[in-house]
């Protein structure tokens, strides 16, 4: 999209503002540099094929070998920590990346034309939002059936919602600017001033909630696996880790659950920190 | 009544005949504009004067098609070069903007995007209208930048709006509606937000452009100090009607008709005299759903091209018993 040019000086003029002691911003940073670091270098991080069985080494604590130990099946927990973070991490940012193109489109048009389109559009935001987040995702991959395909469409349908309505907030609030005035004053197409001058102003706040919105993912990617619903096995993924791992709590084997749920949570906080971090940083002065 | 209008109809750049606009407000009709027929000649400038209120933005408005959506034309035409802005809708008007008339605002700190670059907005018009690439526009950007009065263009041609003070966003602003080389440019108080030194040096840049690229200016704005500079023809306005114009400034300074216009100039400032209050005025006018909804009269002609409003006028008739109970 044209927009991401006209984002380029936007975003660099505010990073230069930015302010030194943005503690949680450079700590989320740090914090996911390192997570996708290892999910992007997994194959140099270990040695052990995530899903190839070792059914005489079920079970294993921390070994010489399998440092983090094995599973039921025998599969190195530590490799599958890798790998499952590569599957949850890159679908939870390329789910988030439709609902943001199809909510910040949506949400500009939306709020730079108002009249009846407007309307039936937020009509149909509100029915989208009347329903649980949870409850619409599952029901929808449920539907639509298990797959990496669905979780993508599920997660698009309903999470657009958000962008478009905080776009369109902000939109309204650009749109009554003077500044809009002149460009149409100058002859300029309402197309050109949509991608021209109301996102640079009003992107920032869909980048910082889709920061927040990949937690959700993650959160979502990973609820969905621990029900059965969503990724197949044997692909390597944090939610089905947990599920599986379950049936051993009883049997004192902690790390197996644990583990998996410690990976969402540090990656969580991770992005929630960048989220905040950037909510400072690109905060509009008005 | 249109005939009032002096000049031959093909000098004259911008015609504005019998204009009505009624504005929406809470589910009544208020009469915002009523009788406003004026010109602007080629290469002239005509000033549009008036107190905050009088209806002279309106009417830029009106012509630029950036009326707000309780507000609407209801009669009158607006023509351009001879054709009707109006007329279809506004398609012709949107094939003009920019390219045939543009228009400078009031405050330069909002009117230009905070997060683009100004050298392209100045090019943003004409990048819409030309085929120019991107290097030949940031070249036309820095001749433009040059053109009115900022120094070191090239250097400057990618600074954000921040980074300038008033006076240089006010001039980077007339550089983006001089950017397609327009006929008439309508001003809407372009130096009411700058400090008085730097308002001098905007209407000395306003001068060097009617001269040296014959550009058309229409200058709304409540400072008949500004208009007596810059301005050839003179539109005072007040309660939304105009109420004495003419093609030459010089005979209303000298000798005004109307009592408001009598009222207005006394009201300047001198250095040398009293502190003074409006002469006769002791209110300013009153606001749109208080106004009375009578249409205005036509107007007469004190000599060609000098006409005034007759002087009973139930607005102005408020003001003149009100100052009487001094």
């Amino acid at each position: 999209m044209s927009t991401s040019l006209s984002l380029r000086p936007n975003i660099l003029s505010r990073l230069r503002g930015f302010r030194v002691n943005n503690f949680r911003l450079y700590l989320g940073i740090f914090i996911i540099f390192v997570v996708v670091a290892m999910a992007v270098l997994a194959s140099h991080l270990t040695k052990f094929d995530p899903i190839s069985q070792d059914l005489l080494n079920t079970l294993q604590g921390g070994t010489a070998e399998h440092f983090l130990g094995t599973d039921n099946l025998g599969r190195d927990v530590w490799s599958r920590l890798l790998y499952g973070g590569r599957t949850d991490l890159f679908l939870a940012s390329i789910a988030v990346l439709a609902p943001f193109v199809i909510g910040t489109v949506v949400g500009a048009i939306c709020g730079y034309f108002s009249g009846w389109v407007d309307t039936l559009v937020m009509r149909i935001a509100d029915v989208v939002v009347a329903f649980p987040f949870y409850v619409l995702v599952i029901s929808l991959v449920f539907i639509l059936g298990n797959g990496v395909g669905s979780i993508f469409i599920a997660i698009s349908l309903v999470s657009w919602v958000a962008y478009a309505r905080i776009v369109r907030a902000e939109t309204m609030i650009v749109r009554s600017k003077e500044f809009i005035e002149a460009a149409q004053t100058g002859g300029i197409s309402n197309q050109k001033i949509i991608t021209r001058h109301v996102l640079p102003n009003v992107i920032t706040q869909a980048i910082v909630y889709a920061m927040s919105d990949i937690v959700l993912n993650i959160g979502v990617i990973v609820t969905l696996s621990y029900f059965g619903l969503g990724i197949v096995p044997p692909t390597p993924d944090w939610g089905r880790m947990i599920a599986e791992g379950q049936q051993f709590l009883a049997g004192g084997y902690y790390a197996l659950t644990i583990l998996p749920a410690l990976a969402v949570v540090i990656t969580s906080l991770g992005l929630s920190f960048i989220g905040d971090g950037l909510a400072v940083a690109l905060r509009v002065k008005r | 009544m249109n005939a009032m209008n002096s000049g031959a109809m093909t000098s004259n750049v911008l015609e504005v005949e019998d204009l009505q606009i009624v504005a929406r407000i809470a589910g009544r009709d208020y009469i915002a504009i009523d009788n406003i027929s004026f010109s602007v000649a080629e290469g002239h400038a005509r000033g549009l004067v008036g107190e905050s209120g009088s209806g002279k933005s309106l009417t830029l408005r009106a012509i630029m098609g950036l009326l707000p959506a309780n507000v609407r034309v209801t009669s009158g035409v607006i023509k351009f070069q001879g054709q009707d802005l109006l007329a279809e809708g506004g398609k012709y008007r949107k094939s003009v903007l920019g390219t045939g008339i543009s228009m400078v605002f009031q405050e330069p700190s909002v009117a230009l995007n905070p997060v683009m670059k100004i050298g392209k907005q100045i090019t943003d018009s004409l990048m819409q209208h030309s085929d120019l690439n991107r290097k030949q526009a940031r070249e036309r950007a820095i001749d433009l930048m040059d053109q009115v009065g900022i120094r070191e263009a090239s250097k400057r041609v990618d600074d954000f709006p921040f980074q300038l003070s008033g006076g240089m966003k006010q001039r980077v602003m007339i550089a983006a509606a001089l950017a397609c080389g327009p006929e008439l440019i309508l001003c809407d108080e372009p130096t009411t937000a700058l400090d008085v030194t730097i308002q001098a040096q905007i209407i000395e840049l306003f001068k060097k452009l009617r001269s040296e690229l014959k550009v058309s200016l229409l200058y709304v704005t409540h400072d008949i100090g500004v208009v007596a500079e810059l301005c050839d023809a003179i539109s005072v306005m007040y309660s939304g009607r105009i109420v004495e114009q003419a093609d030459d400034i010089n005979k209303v300074f000298s000798h005004p008709r109307h009592p408001y216009t009598k009222a207005l100039l006394s009201a300047i400032p001198r250095i040398d005299g009293p502190i003074q209050r409006l002469k006769g005025l002791d209110n300013t006018g009153p606001s749109l759903t208080q106004r009375s909804q009578e249409l205005a009269p036509p107007m007469t002609n004190v000599e060609p091209g000098w006409q005034i409003a007759p002087f009973e006028f139930a607005d102005l008739d408020a003001l003149w018993s009100a100052s009487s109970h001094e």
